[in-house]
């Protein structure tokens, strides 16, 4: 048997050796990973330049091993689109939570797709501004309490979640849109799949391609890790279905 | 000089634009406001032509913001508006400043507050000098006063912002944008198309982010949360910034050595106080004139030095007074200072300003 001693898990190669800022159970670091796996299986990490966001990740670059920029909250696309149409060689990709792509952000994230721009985004959707305390996101579900829904979201006064993943699908400049999860093992491979999917996309140059990630937030949910990852499962997912939009 | 060194009529727009190509700009981004139109009118155009990028925006916010992704990216970057656009720009210049990226910024100005007019103005000094975003930072502001003067500072504005990696502002107004004035010959050649035109033709920029080849990652990033880190990187830009104070001060003077009142005014203004300083003098009231060009720094010294000789200063401005606390700040008390300005898209004439020169030498 020793002979046979066969490495199945290991940390990514582009991925520091570090413990995270992020809280017990939070997405942010399993979707990290899963972008530095893709990154080193496709080797272009020389060729990477990361777009961190104002959220929860703004210290991505913490824990990636490629050139990294801040963008003001919300303009990650734009930076982006100045990053990538000066280097056309580099695989430039944004990483944003809700608040940052779906609401703040919403004009340059429908205008960069819309213009078709060469590159990958990887979509965290936790329902919560997690950074600034738990507040409502564009994403909240009805009914779900936050710092600022504290009777549960009302539609009535907070509209409804804002499926953007969807609104994005229909543009004439998307080429690829996909909705996934990191609730479980078996979700977590399909949404490694995705993100390595929209990362091949940029470098055969086919044009936009966004995974949007259903993640966890513990914290600002006020559940353990396990039940979180559930609740993902059970009512997110029910909300925001899975699978593949275009 | 050589002969051939011919002149061409010009609006101002579309020579910061051409200017800029010159400059080896190679990146511009902006969205349609007037009265500054004819510049991102004139980049579509141009752009593609020497291998660049022209990108319409879908606002302000996302221009600027594109600036500074192709800043990074290394490559002479630049976005032009007019006043309610530039206020949209004012997070992004704010974090160009705090990521100590270069970039040029143009604003034609107009009236405002609000929507305004889109008759020019210069009510954007304070913006423009004091900050006009968040956060400790200065922009280096350059007026020009011609058309061959835009040229010449646009040129200018490009070599400033990658020598101190910071953002600099190229304040005109309508009337500098919109009107036809001659000017020399571009004298550098054509660039040819391709893509090797998009790098900066300066320096090796040992910060730009082109992904990480054989060498170590870089970050390009102005938040600093560890206890003490943003004080340190603070004190790095105010020191960065005294260096300009001490090192890029422009100006120009007339008639600073016989004068009783000296006029002070930038810009279209500074032409119109030009002319009644002449008429001033064939009437043998003896007027001179501070044109400041860069705005910040602002060039403290002449008015210092005069401050105990002349009977007073006055400022015209195309504002309701805002370069005027400059100079009192840099006359330090020991000299009075008029002020005369119209806002809302109205010019002080050269009559207006003898009449008030004639008041004060009473
Ligand atoms: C212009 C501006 N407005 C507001 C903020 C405060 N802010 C920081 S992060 C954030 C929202 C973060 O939520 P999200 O994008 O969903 O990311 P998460 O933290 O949940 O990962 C807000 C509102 C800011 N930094 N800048
Ligand atoms: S607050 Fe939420 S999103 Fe932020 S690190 Fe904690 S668990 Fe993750």
């Amino acid at each position: 048997m020793k002979k046979n001693k066969q490495k199945f898990f290991s940390r990514p190669e582009s991925m520091y050796d570090r413990l995270t800022h992020y809280c017990p159970g939070c997405g942010h670091g399993i979707i990290h990973r899963l972008i530095c796996e893709a990154v080193d299986e496709l080797k272009i990490r020389e060729k990477v330049i990361a777009i961190a966001p104002v959220g929860c990740a703004v210290l991505a670059y913490d824990y990636w091993d490629f050139d990294c920029i801040e963008a003001a909250h919300g303009r990650a696309l734009a930076v982006a689109t100045g990053i990538k149409r000066v280097r056309p060689e580099n695989i430039v990709f944004t990483y944003q939570g809700d608040g940052d792509l779906a609401a703040i952000g919403t004009a340059e994230t429908i205008h960069t797709a819309n213009r078709g721009e060469n590159l990958t985004v990887i979509f965290v959707n936790n329902a919560v501004y997690g950074m600034t305390g738990g507040q409502m996101a564009p994403t909240t579900l009805l009914g779900q309490k936050t710092a600022t829904t504290p009777r549960g979201r009302d539609n009535k006064n907070e509209g409804f979640p804002l499926k953007i993943s969807e609104m994005l699908a229909i543009l004439d400049g998307v080429k690829y849109v996909e909705r996934v999860s990191v609730s479980s093992p078996q979700e977590i491979i399909k949404a490694k799949k995705a993100v390595k999917q929209a990362f091949q996309n940029q470098v055969d140059g086919l044009g936009f391609s966004l995974v949007e990630v259903l993640s966890s937030c513990p914290t600002y949910w006020g559940m353990k890790p396990k039940q979180a990852m559930d609740w993902i499962k059970e009512v997110m997912a029910k909300r925001f279905p899975l699978g593949r939009l275009k | 000089m050589s002969k051939e060194a011919k002149k061409f009529l010009i609006t101002g727009n579309e020579a910061i634009a051409e200017a800029a190509i010159q400059a080896g700009c190679r990146f511009y981004a902006g969205y349609p406001i007037t009265p500054q139109n004819e510049v991102p009118t004139y980049m579509s155009r141009r752009m593609p032509e020497v291998g660049g990028v022209f990108i319409q925006a879908e606002s302000e916010l996302a221009a600027i913001n594109m600036v500074f992704g192709a800043s990074a990216a290394g490559t002479r970057a630049m976005t032009s508006s007019s006043s309610p656009g530039i206020s949209l720009k004012q997070e992004g210049i704010s974090y160009l400043a705090g990521c100590q990226l270069p970039a040029v910024i143009v604003n034609i100005m107009r009236g405002g507050p609000g929507l305004g007019n889109i008759a020019p103005a210069q009510s954007d000094y304070f913006q423009a000098t004091k900050g006009g975003g968040h956060g400790d930072y200065r922009c280096i502001v350059l007026a020009p006063s011609t058309v061959q003067e835009a040229v010449d500072l646009t040129a200018l504005a490009f070599d400033l912002a990658d020598k101190y990696r910071n953002p600099v502002i190229v304040l005109g107004d309508g009337m500098l944008g919109q009107m036809m004035e001659p000017v020399e010959k571009f004298k550098m050649p054509a660039l040819p198309a391709g893509r090797q035109n998009l790098k900066c033709k300066t320096d090796k920029k040992l910060w730009e982010l082109s992904g990480a080849k054989n060498r170590k990652p870089r970050i390009i990033r102005s938040l600093f949360l560890g206890e003490g880190v943003l004080e340190n990187w603070n004190k790095a830009l105010q020191n960065k910034y005294r260096k300009i104070e001490s090192e890029e001060k422009r100006y120009e003077g007339f008639h600073l050595d016989d004068s009783k009142i000296i006029l002070v005014a930038y810009g279209t203004m500074a032409r119109v106080a030009k002319e009644a300083m002449r008429e001033a003098r064939s009437h043998g009231i003896k007027v001179g004139l501070i044109r400041p060009i860069s705005l910040w720094p602002f060039p403290a010294e002449p008015f210092l030095k005069l401050s105990g000789k002349i009977k007073r200063f006055l400022v015209v401005e195309m504002s309701a007074g805002q370069m005027i606390e400059d100079v009192r700040l840099a006359v330090e008390g020991r000299a009075k200072v008029d002020f005369y300005g119209r806002t809302g898209g109205s010019i002080p004439s050269k009559e207006e300003i003898l009449r008030q020169i004639t008041l004060i030498n009473k």
